[in-house]
């Protein structure tokens, strides 16, 4: 099985072609012109990750909370986590850092504030 | 009316503006004020919630809010005032900064030196003369961005980006994410001004199509947006009958470019660039009127935060050093070194180059197009200076060239010419 993708570790965007066992496990790359490339490749076709940023409302407040997942959280996870959020209101106050949603869907990855709410 | 005496006054306080404080008061500038026009201090910052801010600066990657924090957090260690919904109306040449806000009515301050931290604006639907009806429902990204991720509401429900720059495409997730749809990102340049990351990590996650070489050619709806025609182009990019496409949409965010915002710098009189829409600066970013200084994107317009704050860092400590001075330097006595843009290279600052400054200095530019396997090639003289290989240089990322005061007291000629040359 191959699969393109574009590679986002330098300005050159190499267009990489990957090829996975049926199983999807990561056999081969092409295309890339550096090891991060390849690096890269394997990452984002086996278990690839994004970080989440998001604005979840305040009560009594118009003015969101700007929340972000600690550290990137499996990128299949982005809308059920998105979800959550959505059903998530905090109240002031909070600062940066402050976790709002321990161990999101089980993830044990935070949901901590990225700003100060006085 | 008041007028007060100040020796440094900062029009600003997004990240250029604090980087600059920062670096005058710990270079020992007592009397300083920072204006700005929000309720709060960090700018643009406030509303990039999205993450990859600070990697160069803190080898981290923070948020917009998470950045602006560390430097608002040092100017209230350091005691920096700042006076927020402060608009300044007006800088003179004399460096009288006539401002106004509600706590304090109409004020003028005399400032010894300025420093303009104003930063951009965005190209508004005016500049680029498109087509159809006014309606409800087109804002610039900036814009949306704002109302999502500080006033908590959404702009629209289906929409359609035109312009591909990273706004626009952080946009374009952030719609997505918060509930809407996407229906295409349109550019009419045969590549992005974005970077690669955020055409893949903000269109291709979201299956999101970039249509390049198109642009918006008629806008339809009377009292709201009801839907765009999106055009291909051809070389000349004029648009290509018969090629249009029909989205109906509620939204459409302009993503179109970014324009140093000067008019305070006029009125005081400082010469501009033509190229960089910023000041025409020295190597301590002083502009052409003295004792005012420039830093960050009003200077010109920068693709990463943590190269605004290390610009602005050497701002506030040249204003801090021109204070300190007894007398201003004699003007004109010392030999200067005009820097030059060659083929390839757009819009390098600084523009002059005092030739005995005796400190490492960064010239910074952008490429005019894509250039792979490619040098940048600094000449003076009739010598080459420098050269700079790289795989590719792109209009979407800032290049920056360091040259140390001893290069720089060695050049032969007045011209310091930058060009890019293919194949080298």
């Amino acid at each position: 099985m191959e699969q393109m993708i574009t590679c986002i570790s330098c300005p050159v965007g190499c267009r990489m072609t990957v090829t996975l066992s049926d199983s999807g496990e990561f056999l081969s790359v092409t295309g890339n012109t550096c090891p991060r490339g390849a690096r890269y490749a394997k990452q984002e076709c086996t278990a690839p990750e994004r970080m989440i940023t998001a604005v979840i409302p305040v009560r009594g407040s118009d003015t969101p909370l700007s929340v972000k997942t600690r550290t990137p959280v499996p990128k299949a996870l982005i809308f059920p986590i998105m979800e959550k959020l959505r059903e998530t209101e905090v109240s002031a106050p909070a600062a940066i850092g402050d976790v709002i949603l321990p161990d999101v869907l089980g993830t044990g990855v935070d949901i901590i504030a990225t700003r100060n709410l006085p | 009316m008041t007028l007060s005496s100040v020796d440094l006054v900062i029009i600003g306080a997004g990240p250029a503006g604090l980087a600059a404080a920062i670096a005058a008061r710990e270079s020992g500038v007592e009397s300083l004020l920072v204006l700005e026009r929000e309720s709060e201090p960090g700018g643009i910052l406030r509303q990039c919630i999205h993450n990859g801010f600070g990697l160069h600066r803190f080898q981290e990657e923070l948020t917009g809010p998470e950045y602006a924090w560390r430097d608002i957090r040092r100017a209230r260690e350091l005691k920096i005032p700042i006076l927020c919904n402060t608009t300044v109306l007006s800088v003179s040449a004399d460096r009288k900064v006539t401002c106004v806000s509600r706590d304090h009515g109409f004020q003028t301050l005399q400032a010894r030196a300025v420093i303009l931290a104003m930063g951009c604006r965005e190209r508004p639907r005016g500049a680029l003369c498109t087509p159809g009806t006014r309606c409800a429902g087109i804002y610039s990204a900036g814009t949306a961005q704002r109302f999502v991720n500080l006033e908590g509401w959404m702009p629209g429900k289906r929409v359609v980006i035109l312009g591909s720059g990273d706004i626009g495409l952080i946009m374009a997730r952030r719609m997505k994410l918060q509930g809407a749809e996407v229906l295409a990102c349109v550019e009419i340049m045969p590549y992005s001004s974005g970077l690669n990351r955020n055409i893949v990590q903000c269109l291709n996650d979201y299956d999101i199509p970039l249509y390049l070489e198109h642009t918006v050619t008629d806008i339809h709806g009377r009292d709201r947006l009801e839907g765009v025609t999106v055009s291909r182009v051809d070389a000349s990019r004029r648009p290509v009958p018969g090629t249009e496409i029909r989205f109906d949409c509620d939204t459409l965010l302009l993503s179109c470019g970014l324009i140093p915002e000067n008019e305070l710098s006029t009125g005081a009189g400082v010469v501009l660039s033509p190229v960089t829409s910023g000041a025409v600066v020295s190597e301590s970013l002083e502009t052409s009127v003295p004792g005012i200084f420039a830093c960050g994107n009003v200077l010109h317009v920068h693709d990463l935060v943590d190269y605004v704050s290390e610009e602005s860092f050497t701002a506030g400590q040249a204003a801090a050093a021109y204070l300190q001075a007894f007398s201003a330097p004699a003007a004109g006595a010392e030999s200067l070194i005009q820097v030059a843009d060659g083929p390839g290279v757009r819009g390098t600052v600084p523009q002059v180059i005092h030739r005995s400054c005796g400190r490492e200095v960064h010239l910074m530019f952008r490429p005019s197009a894509v250039f792979r396997n490619s040098a940048v090639v600094l000449s003076c003289g009739g010598e080459t200076v420098l050269r700079k290989k790289a795989m590719i240089y792109t209009p979407g990322e800032m290049v920056s060239i360091p040259l140390t005061g001893d290069q720089i007291a060695a050049l032969k000629g007045d011209t310091l010419t930058l060009s890019i040359e293919r194949n080298a």
